[in-house]
Order: C-alpha cells, then sequence, then structure tokens
C-alpha cells in the first residue's frame, strides 16, 4: 500500500512538474499547442502547487552564495541546470559526468578562507548540488555525483588532518626522544586514538558534535590534539594545507570523472565470466553499459544471441539493436508484448540500470518490471548492469526520490485522431481521456539476481554496504 | 454439493446423468438455483440422488463448484447458472423455440402437453431405457441443447413435476432396463407419433437425429465384432438399417454396446483430433505443399532461427498478384478466395470475426455448390472444403478457433444421410453453419456478458489489454445498465488494437486511461479486476491469446489483481501448450520495423539486408493457467482446470452431433 501510495504521490509530483515542462516548451513554435497537453493531463494537477513552486524556486532565486564564485561558473550552473530542466541531457552516465565536471570547477574557482576550508568548499558544493538535483530529481546521478564530490572533500580533508596528526606525532616522537620511559606511552597512544576515531568517522554516522556544531570533526582534530607546539611552524603547515586541499579534491575530482568515463570498460571486462557460447541473452532499453558489455563478450570470440526488446513508446531497442549489429552481433528486435512468450527461451537478461537504489531495487527503463517478472518465473537470471555514479545512497521509500517520470502522451496517442473523443466545452468535469506514459519502472531488489558494478558482481543485498563505501553518512540529507 | 460430486467419477452414474438431459432436466427451470439447491433437493426426495438433476448439470456445476470452493475472494454470491437460465428464457422469448428444433427430444417434451405425472414418469423411463441404449456418448449430446435451450421453453411449474419424476424414473430405470422391453415399446408408438407431427416443424432436428441415427449404427456395426448382442435385441435390426428415420433409430443402440462404443469413439476421437500442425522446418513437406499452393510465398531472407518451424514469409507482395487472378482461378470458390485475401491483408481481425467471415464464405461455396457427376457428395465436398482450408492456410494460419469450426463443418458433411438429395444436403449444411454462428458464437458472447457483468462492481478499474469483441461487449453493458468503473485500456505495437478500442468507449462516454504495456506495472496498483479476450483456451488450462497477454496477467498476478477471462466455448481446444514457442503464429517483421523514430528512416532501409538483424513479430503467446483465476464462457464462469471437462463433455458433442 504504501508503494502504490508513493507511487501515485511521485506521479502527482512529476505530473504537476510536467505539467510546468510542458507548458514552458509551449512557448517554442516546434511542440504542439498547450491544449494538447492539458487535456490530456490527469485531472489532478491542481493538487500539489505548491511543488512546482518549489520546484522552481531555486532557479528563480539564486542562493545567497553565489556572490563570492565567478561570473562564468554561476552562469555555467544555471546553463546546465536548464538543460536538466529541460530533459536536455539523456542518460545517468552523460549527466554524471557533466554534473561532475561543472562541480571540478564551481570547486577550482571557489576562493578559499583560510580557516575551516573544507566546510567552505562543501558548502559550496552543497549550493550548487541542491539546484542541480531540483533541476532534475529524477535523474538520480546528479545527486549521487553530488554525493559523491562532497564524500571525496571530507575524505581529503580528513586524510590531511591524520597527515598532519602523523606529523605531530613524529614531532612528538622526536622532542621526547630522551624520556621514552617517562610520558613516552601517553602521546603516541593518544593520536593514535584520533586517527582512529577520524578513520571510523567516514563510515560512522554524525556525531551528536558535528551536528549540533556543523562543523566537520575532522577539521577541529589538530587544533585540540596540539599540544603547545610552537604556533610559526603551524601557520606555515596550515597555509601549505589549504593549497594542498584544494588541490587533492580536484585531483580527487578527476579521479570520479575518469571513473565514470571508464565504468564501461570496467564492466565490460567482467563480460566473459557471464556470457557463454550460445547463449542467448535478453535486454531492453538503449544503454551503453549493456552494448559494451555484450560487445565486449562478442570480442572474446563467444557467439551468442540478443533478443532487444524495442521498448516502445521511446524505441530505444532499436537503437540498441543497430548498434549491436553494427558490431556483428546476432540481433533480433521483439516487441515488448513478447518478453514473456520468449523468456522461455532466454538465457539471462540483462539491463542497464537507469540507477541502482540501497536497498538493492533497481530504477530500469519502463518494462523492466515485467521482464524482471517474466525472469523470475522461469527462473532467468536478471543481471543488473550499473556504473559506481547510478548507485544511489537513498531508500525507494524515500520521500526524496521521485520512482519515476511522465512523459508527453503524445508518443502514445496521436492527439488529432483522438480530438473528437474528448469533450472540450466543459471544463468541469474530469476528462474521459486519460493518458499515462511513465519513463521508469522499479525492480524490487527479489527479482534481482546479480548486480555487476566497477567493482565486481554483488548480490543485491550487498548494495548498501557497497553504497556506504562511496558516500558519506553526513550527506544523505542533501 | 459434495453428494452431486461425489459420483461424478463413476463412470457408470455418468451414463444416467446424460439421459437426464433428454429428460427434460427439472431443474433447469428454476430461475436462481444456487449452487446446494440441487443437490439438496434430491438427496432428500430419493436416496438414488446421484443421479438426474445433479449429474444433469454435472458439466456445467462441477466447475463452479470446484471454483467456489478455489480461491477467487472476490467471487460474489451469483452462482453461474442462474444466469443463464434466465437469461435463456429472455432469449427464448425472442427467438421462440427454434430453440427445440434443435434437438428433437426436447422439442418432444417440451411441446407435448404436460401429461399426468405417472404418464410422464412413464415415458421418461422408457426414454431412459432407450437412451441407455444409445451411447452414453451420443446422449450427452443433448446436454447441450438441452440445458441451454429447453431451459426456456419448459414453464417452471412444469418443473416440480419432473423433480419427482426424475426421481421416480431414475429408481426406475434399473428395472426397466432389464424387464422394461414392454413398457418401452408401448411408449415408442406414441413417441414416434408426436414427433412425427413436429415432423415439419422439425426439419431440421430430424436430420440431425438422423445423422446420429448413423454414427450409432456405424459405432454399434464397429461394436458388432465383439458379440456383445446387447441385453434388449430391439435395437439390433434397425442397425444396418440406416434408414433416414429418426423417430426409431435415435433411441437404438443398446447399453451393452456403449462399452464397446466408448472404444469406437475413443477411436473416432483420435481421428478427430487434428493433425499436428505443419512443422516448417520439415523440407519435404513443405516443399509438397509448395506445390499445391495458390498463394505464391516468397520465404523471407531474414528468418528468425528459433521459430524456422513457423511459416516465415515475405509480406504484402502476393496481394495485388492474387486480387488480380480472382475471376481466372476457378479451383477456389470466390467468396473464398475474397476472405482469404482480407486474411492477408489483414482486414479482418479478431478470431469470431475471421471465424465467421470464413463461415459465411464456406456458406456461399456450399451454396453454389454442384456435385460433379459420378462423384459422392460427401466425398467431394469434403475434399472442396479441404482446398478451401488449405488456400485460408497459406492466406494467414488459421486460429485455432477456425480450427474447430472447419472441423465441425467436416463432421457435418460427414454425417449428412446418404439418401439426402443435394439441395436438401446443402441447405441443412448451411443451416447448420448458420446455427453453428448463432449459437456458439454470437449467442455465446451475450452469456459472456451477461455473466461478467456480475462481477463488475461500481468504483472498480477494470484493465483489459489489446480488443476484444466480448471485453468490449462487457464493458459496454456494465456501463449500459449503470455500473460506475474506470477502464485501463493497455495497449501494444504493432497493431495498437487498443485504440479502437478506446475510441469505442470513449466515444460511449466510458472513463479509459490509455497505456502501453511497458507501463502495465505502473498502473496495474491502481486496478481491481482484469478482463481479457482470448483466442483459444487448451486443455491444459493454458491460455493462447494475443502477445502481450502472457505479460499483463503475469503483472496482474503479481499485484494480486484477479484476471478475467472472456472466451466462448467453441474456441476451447483438446491440445495442450506450455510454452509460445512451439505453437504460433509470426506477423510481418517490417511492422516491427518500421518505427515512427524521427531519424530512423535512412537507417533501418541499410539496415535491412544485415544478416544478423532480425525483426520478430509474435501474434500469439501463452499464458499459464496460474495466472488465471476465472474463465467466462457460455456454460457459466469456471477454473481454468475445468477446460478439459467442458472440452470432453460439450464441444466434442457439438462437432459430432
Amino acid at each position: 500500500n504504501y508503494k502504490r501510495y508513493l507511487y501515485q504521490r511521485v506521479f502527482l509530483e512529476r505530473l504537476s512538474y510536467w505539467a510546468f515542462v510542458s507548458a514552458a516548451q509551449t512557448l517554442r513554435p516546434i511542440k504542439p499547442p498547450a491544449s494538447h497537453y492539458l487535456v490530456f493531463l490527469f485531472n489532478s494537477v491542481s493538487l500539489s502547487p505548491e511543488y512546482s513552486l518549489s520546484t522552481s524556486s531555486p532557479h528563480r532565486s539564486p542562493p545567497s552564495h553565489s556572490h563570492r564564485k565567478m561570473p562564468d561558473v554561476q552562469s555555467m550552473v544555471l546553463e546546465f541546470v536548464n538543460k536538466l530542466r529541460k530533459r536536455k541531457i539523456e542518460g545517468s552516465q552523460a549527466t554524471a559526468r557533466c554534473t561532475v565536471e561543472l562541480l571540478r570547477s564551481v570547486i577550482s574557482h571557489h576562493r578559499v578562507p583560510h580557516a575551516n576550508q573544507a566546510s567552505a568548499l562543501i558548502d559550496a558544493v552543497k549550493a550548487v548540488g541542491a539546484q542541480l538535483v531540483a533541476a532534475n530529481p529524477v535523474e538520480l546521478a546528479v545527486g549521487n555525483v553530488v554525493r559523491r564530490v562532497l564524500h571525496i572533500i571530507r575524505e581529503e580533508d580528513l586524510s590531511l588532518a591524520t597527515a598532519a596528526v602523523a606529523g605531530l606525532d613524529l614531532l612528538d616522537a622526536s622532542d621526547d626522544d630522551e624520556d621514552v620511559n617517562g610520558k613516552g606511552i601517553g602521546y603516541p597512544g593518544m593520536s593514535a586514538a584520533v586517527v582512529a576515531a577520524a578513520a571510523r568517522s567516514t563510515l560512522r554516522p554524525p556525531s551528536l558534535q558535528t551536528l549540533l556544531e556543523g562543523t566537520p570533526e575532522s577539521a577541529t582534530v589538530p587544533y585540540t590534539s596540539s599540544s603547545g607546539a610552537d604556533s610559526e611552524s603551524k601557520t606555515a603547515d596550515k597555509s601549505s594545507i589549504t593549497r594542498k586541499l584544494k588541490h587533492d579534491v580536484i585531483e580527487g575530482v578527476n579521479q570520479l570523472i575518469h571513473e565514470i568515463a571508464g565504468c564501461h570498460e570496467q564492466i565490460a571486462e567482467q563480460a566473459v565470466e557471464h556470457i557463454h557460447q550460445n547463449e542467448v541473452i535478453l535486454t531492453l532499453g538503449s544503454s551503453r553499459t549493456v552494448l559494451e558489455f555484450l560487445c565486449a563478450a562478442k570480442e572474446k570470440k563467444r557467439s551468442f544471441r540478443v533478443f532487444v526488446a524495442e521498448g516502445a513508446p521511446r524505441y530505444q531497442g532499436h537503437l540498441l539493436a543497430k548498434e549491436l549489429v553494427a558490431r556483428g552481433l546476432q540481433t533480433t528486435v521483439i516487441t515488448d508484448s513478447a518478453v514473456f512468450a520468449m523468456i522461455s527461451r532466454v538465457n539471462m537478461v540483462i539491463i542497464g540500470a537507469h540507477a541502482v537504489m540501497a536497498n538493492g531495487g533497481v530504477i530500469g527503463p519502463v518494462g523492466v518490471n515485467m521482464a524482471a517478472l517474466a525472469a523470475k518465473k522461469h527462473a532467468v537470471p536478471f543481471v543488473v548492469l550499473a556504473g559506481s555514479h547510478k548507485l544511489c545512497p537513498l531508500y525507494p521509500h524515500n520521500p526524496e526520490v521521485l520512482l519515476n517520470e511522465l512523459r508527453s502522451p503524445s508518443e502514445l496517442l496521436d492527439f488529432g485522431e483522438f480530438s473528437d473523443c474528448l469533450d472540450f466545452g466543459t471544463g468541469s468535469g474530469s476528462p474521459l481521456l486519460q493518458v499515462v506514459n511513465p519513463t521508469f519502472d522499479y525492480v524490487p531488489p527479489s527479482l534481482v539476481s546479480l548486480f555487476i558494478t566497477d567493482t565486481g558482481g554483488h548480490n543485491p543485498s550487498y548494495m548498501y554496504r557497497l553504497i556506504a563505501d562511496y558516500y558519506s553518512a553526513d550527506d544523505l540529507v542533501m | 454439493m459434495d453428494p452431486r460430486r461425489g459420483p461424478l467419477a463413476v463412470p457408470k452414474v455418468r451414463r444416467v446423468g446424460f439421459f437426464t438431459s433428454i429428460e427434460p432436466s427439472p431443474e433447469t427451470p428454476r430461475p436462481n438455483r444456487s449452487l446446494s439447491g440441487p443437490a439438496e433437493a434430491i438427496t432428500s426426495s430419493s436416496p438414488l440422488s446421484d443421479s438426474p438433476s445433479g449429474q444433469f448439470i454435472s458439466p456445467v456445476q462441477i466447475p463452479p463448484s470446484r471454483h467456489h470452493s478455489d480461491n477467487l475472494a472476490s467471487r460474489a454470491a451469483p452462482v453461474p447458472v442462474p444466469g443463464p437460465s434466465a437469461f435463456r428464457r429472455q432469449l427464448a422469448n425472442d427467438r421462440t423455440l427454434h430453440v427445440g428444433s434443435y434437438n428433437p427430444v426436447d422439442s418432444l417434451l417440451g411441446t407435448s402437453p404436460p401429461s399426468s405425472n405417472g404418464e410422464v414418469s412413464e415415458d421418461s423411463g422408457s426414454l431412459f431405457g432407450f437412451q441407455r441404449s444409445d451411447s452414453a456418448k451420443l446422449s450427452a449430446s443433448f446436454p447441450n441443447g438441452g440445458f441451454d435451450m429447453t431451459v426456456a421453453v419448459r414453464a417452471p411449474g412444469e418443473s416440480e413435476a419432473k423433480v419427482a419424476t426424475a426421481s421416480t424414473s431414475d429408481g426406475r430405470k434399473k428395472n426397466v432396463e432389464a424387464s422394461g422391453e414392454s413398457e418401452s415399446v408401448a411408449t415408442k408408438p406414441r413417441k414416434e407419433k408426436e414427433t412425427r407431427s413436429l415432423k415439419e416443424k422439425t426439419s431440421k432436428a430430424e436430420r440431425r437425429a438422423i445423422q446420429e441415427a448413423q454414427r450409432a449404427a456405424k459405432a454399434a456395426a464397429k461394436g458388432e465384432g465383439s458379440k456383445r448382442a446387447g441385453e434388449s435385441s430391439r435395437p439390433k435390426p434397425s442397425k444396418p438399417a440406416k434408414q433416414p428415420q429418426p423417430k426409431k433409430e435415435a433411441p437404438q443402440v443398446t447399453s451393452s454396446v456403449s462399452e464397446k462404443r466408448a472404444v469406437s469413439v475413443e477411436k473416432e476421437r483420435r481421428m478427430d483430433v487434428p493433425q499436428t500442425q505443419m512443422q516448417y522446418d520439415d523440407k519435404s513437406r513443405v516443399d509438397k505443399a509448395k506445390r499445391r499452393s495458390v498463394v505464391e510465398q516468397t520465404e523471407s531472407k531474414n528468418k528468425v532461427e528459433l521459430f524456422l518451424h513457423l511459416p516465415q514469409y515475405e509480406r504484402g507482395n502476393q496481394l495485388p498478384n492474387l486480387s488480380s487472378n480472382i475471376f481466372t482461378l476457378d479451383t477456389i470458390h470466390h467468396a473464398v478466395y475474397k476472405v482469404g485475401l482480407q486474411h492477408l491483408a489483414g482486414d479482418i481481425a479478431g478470431d469470431n470475426a475471421r471465424c465467421i467471415a470464413m463461415l459465411h464464405a464456406f456458406q456461399e461455396a456450399i451454396n453454389d455448390y454442384t456435385t460433379p457427376p459420378m462423384k459422392d457428395l460427401t466425398m467431394d465436398l469434403t475434399a472442396k472444403i479441404n482446398g478451401y482450408v488449405s488456400f485460408l492456410i497459406e492466406c494467414r494460419p488459421l486460429s485455432m478457433s477456425m480450427g474447430n469450426a472447419i472441423r465441425f463443418l467436416k463432421n457435418q458433411i460427414r454425417k449428412l444421410p446418404v439418401d439426402l438429395s443435394e439441395p436438401e444436403a446443402k441447405a441443412s449444411l448451411c443451416s447448420e453453419i448458420g446455427r453453428f454462428i448463432d449459437e456458439k458464437i454470437l449467442l455465446a458472447d451475450k452469456v459472456i456478458v451477461q455473466h461478467a457483468v456480475t462481477k463488475i462492481r461500481d468504483g472498480e478499474v477494470l484493465l483489459t489489454y489489446g480488443f476484444s469483441c466480448v471485453v468490449e461487449m462487457i464493458l459496454l453493458y456494465a456501463h449500459e445498465i449503470g455500473r460506475k468503473f474506470r477502464v485501463v485500456i493497455v495497449d501494444s505495437r504493432p497493431n495498437l488494437e487498443g485504440q479502437k478500442l478506446l475510441r469505442r468507449l470513449v466515444t460511449r462516454g466510458l472513463d479509459c486511461t490509455y497505456t502501453h504495456i511497458n507501463a502495465v506495472s505502473y498502473i496495474m496498483g491502481e486496478v481491481t479486476r482484469v478482463f481479457l479476450g482470448a483466442s483459444s483456451i487448451f486443455s491444459n488450462g493454458t491460455l493462447y491469446s494475443k502477445v502481450g497477454t502472457a505479460c499483463v496477467a503475469m503483472v496482474a498476478n503479481a499485484f494480486s489483481v484477479p484476471v478475467i477471462v472472456c472466451c466462448e466455448a467453441y474456441k476451447f481446444h483438446e491440445r495442450v501448450l506450455l510454452d509460445s514457442i512451439c505453437s504460433n503464429e509470426l506477423g510481418d517483421p517490417d511492422a516491427i520495423a518500421n518505427v515512427p523514430l524521427r531519424n530512423n528512416k535512412k537507417h533501418s532501409k541499410t539496415m535491412d539486408n544485415n544478416k544478423n538483424l532480425q525483426f520478430l513479430n509474435l501474434m500469439y503467446d501463452s499464458t499459464p493457467a496460474e495466472y488465471i483465476s476465472m474463465i467466462v464462457t457460455d456454460y457459466g464462469m469456471i477454473p481454468p482446470t475445468s477446460i478439459p471437462v467442458i472440452v470432453r463433455e460439450y464441444r466434442r458433442e457439438d462437432l459430432l452431433l
């Protein structure tokens, strides 16, 4: 029931948002007239007007911190927000890469204060991230990447801090070299504890102190642990740390970009372990990851055939089929309705996820749920490929997560053909004809056999732990 | 319920049951027979309750009762049978009593004035005696007509008397069999007379009886080898006669023969089972078929390997060619030819429509048929029909229901009495075809609508997939009688039949939601009931229907939404099927390839020749029985497990009668 409620809620929210978008789109001459959309709409749009307001508010009133940034960064952010809002960027990988590149430039252009640089950076990234997420809440990859960047900042900060502590320890150790027997036990013991605590803080939920003070625990470490060391060396140390932090963070972000770009290869490398000779593989939707995965197996001289469900009404399956054929794979395009009929002859279902939730549930192209159910019924392995940027630290029952998005009814029905069925006269009654055209489907973890990410294969039940490695618990709520 | 169900298993009792069908079926007229009703009534009336009434309804009632115990929680109180009986009555008002004419005995009893209790019971007793001599199978043929049709004819008042009759006669029949020679002989003339008086009216029935007699005689002849002379000697003499005298012949085969007959019926049944479908990966047979073929098919270049056993031809290129030589071709009747072309072009969609079109064409062809000199009508006409059928198959593989209809027609031809003049025979065949269409398709649909509408309550959200004319009738009827509900129409490429349904429903003012099959799990959460049409239902309960039906049923099952399948009983088939691969039909692959993508046009052309890319357009899929909550058919509402029962008890008789 709760799930249903969620779906409905999500649906309503998407709808209102969509109404907003479509109204915006009508300004452009290419699109059909506004009445086209509005007539088809569910009559419940009016239920959540405040949502559409809140959706658009970050865009209308830029956050206060933005004056600190260079103007070109701000315009870049706005441009990207607009792209997201208009759904110009398709596919989570492209979105993720754009997002992380944008964040990199945000970080590099951000003027870091001397004190508390880490938290300043985090604030800046969070502010931009909130805008991006609000622009397209369905594209979970944006949020994921923002959280990853935040996590990188925290990690770098922490490692600098531990390095500083280690330096202090060294200092202390050299200082107190003579009386090892005396108090030598005290200092190293204490600093080790601090380091251990700092190391643990990455996995541990935020402590009460950090929540109350709003300052990262690690940032305070150097000051608390400094036991009367000389101050001039401290300041020199700090300025080098400042520069080093930003540098390290950018380094880390670059690594993330690299990782996102290379996740296909990482995943594809594992293809040979999973695809064998003469297998029949079913896939649906158009996923670059799946394409690379299948082609990698093909390159390893495995011959197998692929069934591709066409994925109406967007027909992305046709695109995928074309690419597969271009790479020399034996491909058969089937209708979506034939998925159940064919599944009895299929050895494995491989799909690319749109997002993987923390409970192991998958958000994928519409129709995936059906395929997963059919696969379960016929005991066919249902394998989900997901780059690490698709791992989302949220749970699907989380109200923040918008599970779905409704697309234009014109993809399903030709408005011209059905205009005579509709009663335009009364605006009061609910329209007789409603068209539902969702974009995504949710597959519960129980239907998934295996996740293949760039770090290897995992069970759905393990995903929460994998996800905990990538994100800091402080950032779950943005 | 139990007393009724228990004895069912015993074959001997079954036989008794079939008689009752001829016997005016005491309970049927009762407008609202509850499930337990009849059983109680009978148990109280006589200890021999195993019988008439219980048996009479058995085939119809078993399923419901079983179903009842089944888990369809949503089943409301209504019991399947009252629907039809009430409905039949109402129907009978319009189409008064042609009803009786389907069935000689029915009309006889139905129209004869209600005699005194004793008399009737004697009569029926003797009837039992007669019928006993008939094989179980044969007499079983009546229930169909008897049950459905006679109900309406008979006045309710009469029924009370008949209940008594039934039970007493039942008690009697044991004796009758042994000693009732004289009794039955005595009644025979009377009956004969009565029937004769009806002769003009019941010419059709008569013919039916004739056929029956012949069949019986044939069977008996077969059985003779085993020297089962039979307890009663009376039937014997007439066996070889093979006369067109229905009144005498109908009741003729002795009960003693019945076991033997069962064997022969088995044989016949085996014969009746359609040959396995042609496997197109069998080179020699395909070549052979090709030589005979009218339609020139070019095999498609890019075949899907998994479906080599199905015909994969290029589409669309043979149509102009064919339509041009419609007047030059003399082997195929033009009406059949036209229907074939329509099938080929896809102008007629929907199983019922295709079947009716084909039958009408056959009717026309039979009307225009003249037996060539020195040839036998039966043989020659069968050959002709075979030719037509193979032509139709070339145009488009037959659906299961069409196969059933063709079997029916061939059986009719085979059962034609030899001494019938050609015009008479033709008229008989045509009227039989007409009857088949009326009764098995049109009337059946009405009954299904009546049944199914009881499952629609206010405020429900009904989901349907594709376009099924029965489902459309149900929805429109429910709307007409004022039910408030919403319809979700799920559609799929490439035919998009759902749009047709959507248009029809919306113009009639129904509240509709339209979506595509991928979104079915999105929308299923709000659905309370799923109504599906069927192309055929196999005897293992597998639903064979438009591709995608299985997906919808599966998702509904996952969401615990009841799935109700609406299917006329003539579509039931005794084959079994486990997957959608072994038996299927392939549509035009180009329909899949042509996608309304903006930048797709030029690309797809270059891709056409690529050996690696295939497009598979499956037409059907099979839904496992476990996804189906209930099947609404003209015999009532039954679980999928009862399909073989219906096939066994009813379908066969319809075909053979």
